[in-house]
């Protein structure tokens, strides 16, 4: 039998441009345009020529797969990974740089329940409009129209404007929706990661009975495995834009568990006893101050070093270094930042916790070196390697307010105060 | 349950071309959310304000009632030997329509934003549907224009309504056209938005709605640059008889609102394959 989807060398690249001819408004353009016209013409010249210094960002390179008719199958990778890009190239909303993909049958893709409601809309004009968007026609939608309204229970405010809606409501109707399409292949994006627990098992439910009574085919894309497992034979787990593997759900879930592993909640080192001073141990633990190398973007942690002392240090001190994935150092922070003196240590074991706030750091992995020295002289003791990863908590502000578009590797919270003079 | 797999469907994904026959084929077979999208544009306008439909007549009517005190009675701008408030409501019908449909298209694709970056759909769909809406809105303005006519015992000639189709296709090909240049550069630079309304006040005085365009003596030729001189000298022309319809203007008009609307739906289908990415 023929594959329903076949892609074939899929890539998408985009053009990160480090020239300083990008502008924003129009206006500014203008204004450019007349303040320095030589170097305007100068910089389009070379836009023109493709001689500009632009950096190709490979989202997703050479993505190769065969998914059969009534198959489904699980998309898993980190953030950043490239399950956004595929989601949005398969449903057309982006094209893709290179290769094709070919889908025979009709494809409908959710990636967000509730698409084009209008909050003054009442419920009964948003099933039609909602239903029309996701590309059933007014027929359909009328034979259905019962379905589902009894599925989202919402017959005693059918007529009234969803602004009205608890949020509840508001999901579960948009769900009821979705879920009563009947496409050939389905492409969902985490959606069932709303509404109440009892609602998402209806929801699960709604989604095993189509796939196995009607044949459908079923792209899912979830960061949770415990989802993935329940609803996916196969399994496509994603790297840097890459294949990394392709098989039985259960292998390649585990395999990504297993990468995720890398990261050590604590490290522990062996006696050296020449050090005068040396660490012991380094521990990363969650705001209850419970070893975990996973830390929600939206909590704090703490990374907690023991180190024993051998020999009386005097004028010396604690520091950390924080790194990013590709080792570029993103903080320095000193025990002295606080407090401006050096410390004279007696011999003995030590504990020195650091508290990490919530939203220092944008979602993603880290590591970091810490240190025992005399500033500008000598390090007594330095480890490196401590490798943690901040994760994309679920309600967290950059998911809500930028879809999940990573921004920088730092979130701290600035304090904005707007005036009107 | 089972369904048979429609193997007419065939969907290939590929790096995007720029035109394809492909286009308009898709076109009509998502007719239904074009209506769907008119459909919600008109239920939600009239929803939101207390006067509902009525909107799409006092607005004109308004700007009829201030014009014909103002520029009638106390300025005196002759009227071609029409009554003053006939002469400029036939020209404000079609200025509406125009000044309306290059506003709302412009916007089209940043007002719906959310739904083109979750779904596909042909993106051509959000222009058009907004003209429809102002297509609706003429419909229902022009009843004014009918009480006017009866209220000063005014018959209109019928080739001018017959005429009123062919007028409405140069404006709206011209504001489709405008409209979609406008778009395109929207989604890049954000601050188009706040330049139109600004613009399109200007072009009022710049078309002759207000005024004939024989007050411009000698330079209203300069005048009939803009193709809605075409349109309203035309409307005026064939339903109020104030002059012989001029063929060869509107002819020459239609050239250039064809060529506008083909660079616009150029502009428009280029940058339509890097919308979601901008947007």
């Amino acid at each position: 039998m023929e594959p329903i989807i076949t892609a074939k060398n899929l890539s998408k690249s985009y053009k990160i441009i480090h020239e300083k001819g990008s502008y924003v408004t129009l206006r500014d353009v203008i204004t450019e345009s007349i303040k320095h016209p030589f170097k305007f013409l100068k910089n389009k010249a070379k836009q023109a020529t493709g001689r500009e210094i632009k950096e190709t960002f490979w989202a997703l390179k050479n993505v190769n797969f065969e998914i059969k008719k009534g198959e489904t199958l699980g998309i898993i990778g980190a953030n950043g990974s490239g399950k956004s890009t595929l989601l949005k190239i398969l449903s057309q909303i982006t094209p893709p740089t290179e290769g094709e993909v070919t889908v025979r049958g009709k494809m409908t893709s959710l990636l967000e329940v509730g698409t084009g409601f209008h909050p003054e809309l009442t419920g009964r004009e948003n099933i039609f409009l909602n239903g029309a968007i996701l590309g059933m026609s007014r027929k359909e939608i009328a034979k259905k129209f019962d379905e589902i309204v009894t599925f989202a229970g919402v017959e005693q405010f059918l007529d009234t404007p969803v602004k009205y809606y608890s949020s509840g409501m508001y999901v579960r109707l948009a769900f009821a929706v979705a879920a009563h399409m009947e496409p050939d292949i389905l492409v969902i994006d985490e959606v069932l990661a709303v509404g109440d627990v009892e609602f998402q098992k209806k929801c699960f439910g709604k989604i095993e009975q189509v796939t196995k009574e009607a044949g459908r085919t079923v792209l899912f894309v979830s960061h949770n495995m415990g989802a993935i497992q329940t609803l996916c034979k196969k399994c496509i787990l994603l790297k840097k834009g890459q294949i990394e593997m392709f098989g039985e759900t259960e292998e390649v879930v585990n395999k990504y568990l297993d990468s995720n592993k890398n990261l050590e909640s604590i490290t522990t080192y062996l006696v050296k006893e020449n050090l005068d001073a040396q660490i012991m141990k380094v521990s990363i633990l969650n705001q209850n101050k419970i070893p975990q190398p996973q830390i929600p973007l939206n909590e704090k942690f703490f990374i907690e070093m023991d180190y024993v002392v051998r020999k009386p240090i005097e004028n010396a001190l604690t520091t950390i270094e924080f790194l990013d994935n590709s080792d570029s150092l993103l903080l320095f922070s000193t025990e002295m930042d606080k407090k401006p003196s050096l410390q004279n240590y007696k011999v003995g074991s030590y504990t020195t916790t650091i508290e990490i706030p919530a939203y220092l750091f944008n979602f993603g992995q880290y590591s970091c070196r810490l240190n025992i020295e005399h500033p500008f002289i000598a390090r007594v003791d330095s480890v490196k390697g401590i490798n943690f990863e901040v994760s994309d908590a679920e309600q967290s502000r950059a998911r809500i307010l930028f879809r999940g578009k990573s921004i920088g590797k730092i979130t701290t919270i600035l304090n904005y105060n707007t005036k009107r003079n | 349950m089972e369904k048979t797999l429609d193997h007419t469907s065939i969907t290939i994904i590929r790096p995007k071309k720029v035109f394809s026959f492909r286009d308009i084929t898709e076109l009509w077979k998502y007719k239904e959310l074009l209506y769907f999208f008119v459909w919600r544009d008109l239920k939600v306008r009239y929803k939101q304000t207390a006067i509902g439909v009525a909107w799409a007549i006092i607005q004109p009517f308004i700007s009829m009632v201030i014009f014909s005190v103002f520029f009638g009675k106390l300025l005196n701008v002759p009227s071609e030997g029409i009554p003053y408030p006939i002469f400029v409501y036939t020209g404000l019908l079609f200025w509406q329509f125009f000044s309306g449909s290059l506003g709302e298209t412009s916007n089209s694709l940043l007002s719906n934003r959310s739904i083109i970056t979750k779904v596909y759909f042909p993106r051509l769909i959000l222009p058009i549907a907004s003209i429809a809406v102002q297509f609706v809105d003429f419909f229902v303005a022009s009843v004014v224009l009918v009480g006017l006519m009866f209220y000063y015992g005014f018959v209109p000639h019928i080739l001018g309504i017959l005429l009123i189709p062919f007028l409405l296709f140069i404006a709206f090909l011209a504001a489709m056209g405008g409209g979609m240049i406008l778009a395109s550069i929207n989604v890049k630079y954000r601050d188009v938005r706040y330049v139109l309304p600004y613009f399109i006040q200007i072009l009022l005085f710049l078309t002759p709605v207000i005024y004939p365009p024989s007050i411009a003596g000698k330079y209203s030729w300069i005048l009939a640059i803009n193709p809605l001189t075409a349109v309203i000298k035309g409307a005026r022309g064939a339903l109020l008889g104030t002059e012989p319809v001029n063929w060869l203007l509107l002819s020459i008009s239609l050239t250039a609102v064809t060529v506008m609307f083909v660079v616009g739906l150029y502009l428009f289908k280029k940058t339509e394959r890097y919308f979601a990415d901008v947007v």
